[in-house]
């Protein structure tokens, strides 16, 4: 195709966003209401995921250590836990630390604990993390058979059920996406067949006049991705205010200090190159399908 | 040069509208298909541009089989074909001079070139002075007048005209009568449907005519045979 030839697609396709009038406003509102919607979810299903693996990576596993052992002993099991494959850091933290730490986190309770100061119940303990989550089960397991080891703990149930609520929110996620931009194609496509139902003579025209299929598809093509980019300007523009307006909110907020939202940049930003690609596809699609059957002159 | 060989035409509705057609027009030729309506002209003509395929039979367009011509092939034989629709068949959003332009930016024409040819034709058939006029803005026989520019604007080996002058003042017929032998006498096949006796009895030409799907008479210089 020579360039004045993709000049002229692109003149002609963006001459039909005027041409068509309200059908271009009905196109443009379909792609903007579902990019709104896969916007949202995709802000939400982000987030969640981001939260979950920050949640995964504060896992730890808490080895306690035999009252009876003696230091050398303790230091066989920091070694000895260190050599593991899967042991991405160990820390050792005395049962005197132990019991301050418990102190300060229990704030105001805390100051009963401090009778134990003297005679203290408490455990020497390693503090372990795994190189990957899904490593932890199997790391704990094999720390618990060193000699010395009194128990070990790791919150298993809640790590697994993160992993599978994770996963569900992943699924579930996905499966509505997919569903919002096969429902928003289908709406576009309707709405350009209706401009295009009027518009099948000409098409009938140019192909008796010598034009061939992909020269009568282009300027659609140009038009659909028009549609899109248009359609995505107000989900962009809301993503961008709303998800700023959301993290400015909620940082510094006790109440919400769990939550730990993805940073603005460059998230903001790459959601948005999501959504305009999401937008553009939409546009295309919708708009090629709906050329097809009127080809055929 | 148009080479038709026993064309049998029957439509999906069970109207049979070709019964055998053999018929061989060179190039350069100009033919009169004339006969009744409902004879079977029309379908004779659209397969030439292959509009419409036949049931049965071979037809060879400028030394290409069309029985054999791939669906994606089929613009590039539109484009040695100019045909002026009975109902001109102008884009309506489009100006004249679009209209027309169209035809050539189809074959990738220069943007200079494009003027140029346009503004030629737009003057032989003289409708300079409408050149950014829509279709509905003109008249039934400027319509006709621009669609006939456009069938001619890219030098077609072959023009087809389906009764172009039906919506015609006689003298505007003459005109395009008068576009028309210009363009045969550069070597241009002509091919007219036509019912005016006027102009066949006149302009003598080649003159074939059809009935009932068949072929009934062949003549050079022949009449238009039919009483009005």
């Amino acid at each position: 195709m020579k360039y004045r030839t993709t000049k002229r697609h692109f003149r002609e396709g963006a001459k039909n966003i005027f041409r068509n009038g309200w059908m271009t406003v009905a196109s443009v509102g379909a792609v903007t209401t579902t990019l709104l919607l896969v916007g949202a979810f995709l802000a939400l299903m982000l987030n969640l995921n981001h939260m979950a693996q920050g949640l995964e990576e504060d896992v730890e596993i808490e080895a306690l250590i035999d009252r009876t052992a003696n230091e050398e002993e303790i230091n066989e099991i920091g070694s000895a836990i260190e050599q593991m494959n899967e042991t991405e850091t160990v820390a050792f933290s005395s049962k005197d630390e132990e019991l301050s730490q418990l102190i300060e986190d229990m704030g105001e309770e805390g100051s009963t604990w401090q009778m134990f100061e003297q005679d203290n119940p408490l455990n020497h303990a390693f503090t372990v993390r795994a190189k990957k989550p899904t490593q932890t089960e199997s790391l704990a397991a094999e720390i618990n058979n060193l000699d010395n080891i009194q128990e070990v703990n790791y919150g298993r149930d809640v790590v697994q059920q993160l992993f599978q609520f994770n996963e569900y929110a992943r699924n579930i996620g996905l499966v509505l996406i997919i569903g919002l931009v096969f429902t928003a194609i289908f709406l576009i496509s309707n709405t350009i067949k209706l401009t295009i139902m009027a518009r099948s003579r000409e098409i009938g025209i140019m192909k008796l006049v010598g034009a061939t299929n992909n020269f009568i598809r282009w300027p659609f093509f140009i038009e659909g991705a028009l549609h899109g980019i248009f359609g995505s300007i107000i989900p962009i523009a809301a993503v961008l205010t709303g998800y700023h307006y959301l993290v400015n909110n909620l940082s510094g907020q006790v109440t919400y200090a769990f939550v730990d939202l993805l940073p603005f940049h460059p998230f903001a930003w790459q959601l948005s190159l999501i959504i305009l690609l999401i937008g553009t596809f939409i546009g295309i699609w919708g708009s090629v399908m709906s050329v097809r059957k009127f080809l055929k002159v | 040069m148009i080479k038709m060989k026993d064309v049998y035409k029957t439509y999906a509705n069970g109207v049979t509208a070709l019964n055998g057609i053999d018929i061989n027009i060179d190039q350069g030729e100009f033919v009169y298909v004339v006969g009744p309506s409902g004879a079977g002209k029309s379908t004779f003509i659209r397969l030439i541009y292959r509009e419409v395929k036949p049931t049965d039979g071979t037809i060879v367009i400028n030394n290409t089989d069309l029985s054999t011509l791939k669906e994606k092939r089929v613009p590039f034989l539109r484009r040695d074909v100019g045909v002026i629709f009975q109902d001109f068949k102008l884009l309506p959003k489009l100006s004249a001079y679009e209209n027309i332009a169209f035809a050539l930016e189809v074959i990738e024409e220069s943007p200079r070139n494009i003027r140029k040819r346009v503004m030629d034709v737009l003057e032989l058939v003289g409708l300079k002075n409408k050149a950014r006029f829509i279709p509905d803005e003109l008249s039934g026989g400027e319509q006709q007048r621009v669609a006939t520019a456009r069938a001619i604007v890219n030098n077609p080996k072959i023009v087809i005209a389906d009764e172009p002058t039906g919506n015609l003042d006689p003298e505007t017929s003459w005109e395009i009568m008068r576009v028309f032998e210009e363009i045969n006498d550069k070597g241009t096949t002509m091919i007219m449907a036509t019912h005016s006796q006027e102009i066949v009895n006149t302009i003598k030409k080649r003159v074939i005519a059809v009935e009932d799907g068949l072929i009934v008479r062949d003549e050079q210089r022949g009449d238009y045979g039919y009483e009005v």
